[in-house]
């Protein structure tokens, strides 16, 4: 009871309370806006969080984390358009509902079932937080070095179609954050003697680049597109008794988001696919989904909304983030030296807490703003996506040059930018880059530190929860080859992937 | 034989046109690392092989030419989807919007943020095809906007401009702080 006044007196700070609502009512216009996401977003406004207190801007950014895929569901119900690139499943039964003229009802369940997998979600991690708080002391360097690597594994392998793609950007992560002087010798690494690349390659330059620059290029050099919405009217209240009919499908759908945003590397994607799933072969009436189910509407967005809470447990208990969101926000921890893992848990359990209870916030003041906002929100999605590529490239500006005043960093982000607009079009995956670099920083620290007391290979493992992640990655490297012999077995007839599912929150 | 082809339908995957010279690129580019390997991250003689500064660059560009060969190999079995080099040509169509964003980089210190913000919206959305007044009056107001959130109050680091200097000196130092 003392964490939860200690954390309630954290919050009532009126900086923190204002950046909470700048960020969850921005988040949910950044993500109704199609072409802009949460990760543009974040990535444009982390070095200006760096100036503010740390509660302050991790509320602001979690906000916009927590709160554009509410309306991201917006244009995917109406014009058939994910506003973030988790709101894809939602297309496949909210625009059919709009077209058999329920649209309202559509919007509706979107925003029920959104808040539900949101409050779900953060009502796990608050009744798991006295758990995590016993167990992540017991992670050490070994356990984390394992979980890293669990996690870099798990990047890969979670993009079927594309895992040699994604092993190849994911080492290319790894290798970029070894760029420059290295810590323990002093010695320049892949350097070629400029005295620029000395300092390495930022984090937030590359983020920057590949999210935010290169989604500018893209939009600016695609033909503009402006789309017609029609305005929605009606109470949108409803949602939520009718939520109560398909109270088992939000429940279970909100489960997997919660399941699936704990483990590195999976998220929303993967949620969505086994809620979907799930809700498809327990339904009485399997085969309206794809024609305006609304099983199939809430499958999808109480699923996605779960995870953001869910992926913050790896983040804040032992500081793996699993995502590239989650990625971006650990630069905000490191920058006022709050160190996320085992000892946040032991010695600041209210700035935890304070963050649970900020999300809780967040879900109920981005539902009051739906409820009045939603056709205020249909003209915002109406900006022709030129416009919105020029004002992407302004606000990357301020990213880049408010970092350091570097032109360096911002000729890198520029070639980041291209290189983001090059995977893009190629539909290659841009995640296991930011999780490779930060994973790799991780990997390298953790096994370096581990070292001492590992005499022989076995020693890595020879402790209880070492031992548990150790048998995690043998399982999910022979659930791959399992898929993989029965692939070749029997070939699948459709190697079509076009629609790509983890270019994680453009 | 039917083996084989089991093995070859293993790496096919949908392959978008331009994937094969990105796959050639970048088998490229992790060979040339692996190449450097030796001068840019040299191992040293004595200590522990997982403690050795080298050991993770090793490791990753190893990786990168392993997974950037199987990545080309499965290009090279995948069905080709015309239109290789309009591709390659779209990709260099954004070094355009590159160089609009580094001229903005150098811009800044000479006209300050405001001035140059609000010039290169009202240029970029001229290059996007925009020639209504009103869209270009919106576009400048909303680089008013921007620098107003970021620098004025949320004051990130971005220096005044060049340009300051020859204002008065109260104008000046509210310039150099606010815009």
């Amino acid at each position: 009871m003392d964490v939860f006044t200690s954390a309630l007196s954290l919050l009532m700070d009126w900086q923190v309370l204002i950046g909470l609502l700048i960020g969850s009512i921005g988040g949910v216009i950044i993500g109704a806006i199609p072409g802009v996401g949460a990760a543009v977003a974040i990535a444009i406004l982390l070095p200006a969080t760096f100036a503010l207190p740390p509660l302050v801007g991790l509320v602001m950014l979690l906000g916009i984390y927590g709160s554009s895929m509410y309306g991201g569901a917006l244009p995917a119900v109406l014009i058939n358009t994910p506003g973030t690139a988790v709101n894809a499943l939602t297309t496949y039964d909210g625009y059919p509902m709009t077209q058999n003229g329920e649209a309202r009802r559509a919007v509706a369940l979107a925003y029920s079932a959104s808040f539900f997998g949101g409050i779900f979600s953060i009502v796990c991690l608050i009744l798991l937080a006295p758990l995590l708080a016993k167990i992540a002391p017991h992670f050490g360097s070994r356990e984390i070095f394992l979980a890293a690597l669990l996690g870099i594994i798990l990047v890969v392998l979670a993009h079927r179609g594309q895992i040699f793609a994604a092993g190849m950007l994911a080492a290319f992560g790894i290798f970029l954050q070894t760029v420059g002087l290295e810590p323990i010798t002093y010695s320049r690494q892949f350097t070629f003697g400029q005295t620029w690349l000395t300092s390495g390659v930022d984090l937030i330059v590359v983020v920057l680049g590949l999210f935010a620059l290169s989604q500018a290029f893209l939009l600016l050099t695609q033909p503009d597109e402006t789309p017609k919405i029609e305005s929605v009217s009606g109470s949108m209240l409803s949602g939520l008794k009718e939520l109560w009919v398909f109270k088992r499908v939000a429940t279970v759908s909100s489960g997997f988001g919660v399941l699936m945003g704990m483990i590195p590397g999976v998220g929303e994607f993967t949620a969505q696919f086994m809620s979907y799933t799930y809700a498809q072969k327990t339904s009485k009436t399997p085969e309206l989904f794809g024609k305006g189910a609304p099983e199939g509407l809430i499958a999808s967005e109480a699923a996605n909304n779960a995870v953001p809470a869910a992926a913050m447990i790896p983040l804040l208990a032992l500081g793996i983030p699993g995502e590239a969101l989650t990625a971006m926000m650990l630069s905000v921890f490191y920058v006022h030296n709050v160190i996320p893992g085992p000892q946040l848990f032991q010695n600041d359990m209210p700035f935890v807490m304070a963050l649970y209870i900020a999300l809780l916030v967040l879900n109920v003041i981005v539902l009051i703003f739906l409820m009045f906002s939603t056709n205020m929100l249909t003209r915002i999605i109406e900006i022709p996506t030129r416009l919105i590529g020029v004002a992407i490239l302004l606000l990357g500006f301020v990213g880049v040059y408010s970092l350091r005043n570097s032109i360096t960093d911002c000729a890198i982000a520029a070639g980041f930018g291209v290189f983001g607009v090059i995977l893009k079009r190629l539909n290659l995956p841009i995640v296991p880059i930011i999780l490779g670099m930060v994973l790799g920083g991780i990997m390298e620290t953790k096994l370096r530190s581990a070292m001492p007391r590992v005499k022989t290979p076995l020693d890595m493992i020879d402790r209880p929860i070492a031992m548990i992640i150790f048998a995690m990655i043998l399982l999910v490297i022979g659930l791959h080859i399992r898929t993989l012999v029965r692939e070749w077995r029997n070939p699948p007839q459709d190697v079509d992937t076009d629609i790509h599912l983890t270019q994680g929150g453009e | 034989m039917t083996r084989l082809k089991g093995l070859q339908e293993l790496f096919k995957r949908y392959r978008r046109p331009g994937d094969i010279v990105f796959a050639w690129a970048f088998l490229a580019f992790s060979l040339f690392l692996l190449s450097q390997l030796g001068t840019q991250a040299p191992w040293k003689s004595g200590g522990k092989t997982f403690t050795q500064p080298a050991f993770w660059p090793t490791i990753s560009v190893v990786m990168m030419a392993l997974f950037a060969t199987l990545h080309l190999l499965s290009s090279a079995l995948s069905p080709r989807i015309m239109g290789r080099w309009s591709e390659v040509l779209q990709w260099a169509r954004t070094l355009e919007y590159a160089g609009w964003f580094m001229a903005y980089v150098f811009v800044v210190p000479q006209l300050g943020y405001l001035g140059t913000t609000m010039l290169f919206a009202v240029l970029l959305s001229l290059r996007a095809g925009y020639r209504d007044w009103r869209v270009l009056g919106s576009m400048a107001a909303m680089g008013i906007v921007i620098v107003v959130v970021f620098k004025s109050f949320l004051q990130v680091k971005i220096p005044g401009g060049a340009v300051y200097e020859i204002l008065p000196t109260g104008v000046r130092a509210f310039m150099l702080t606010y815009f």
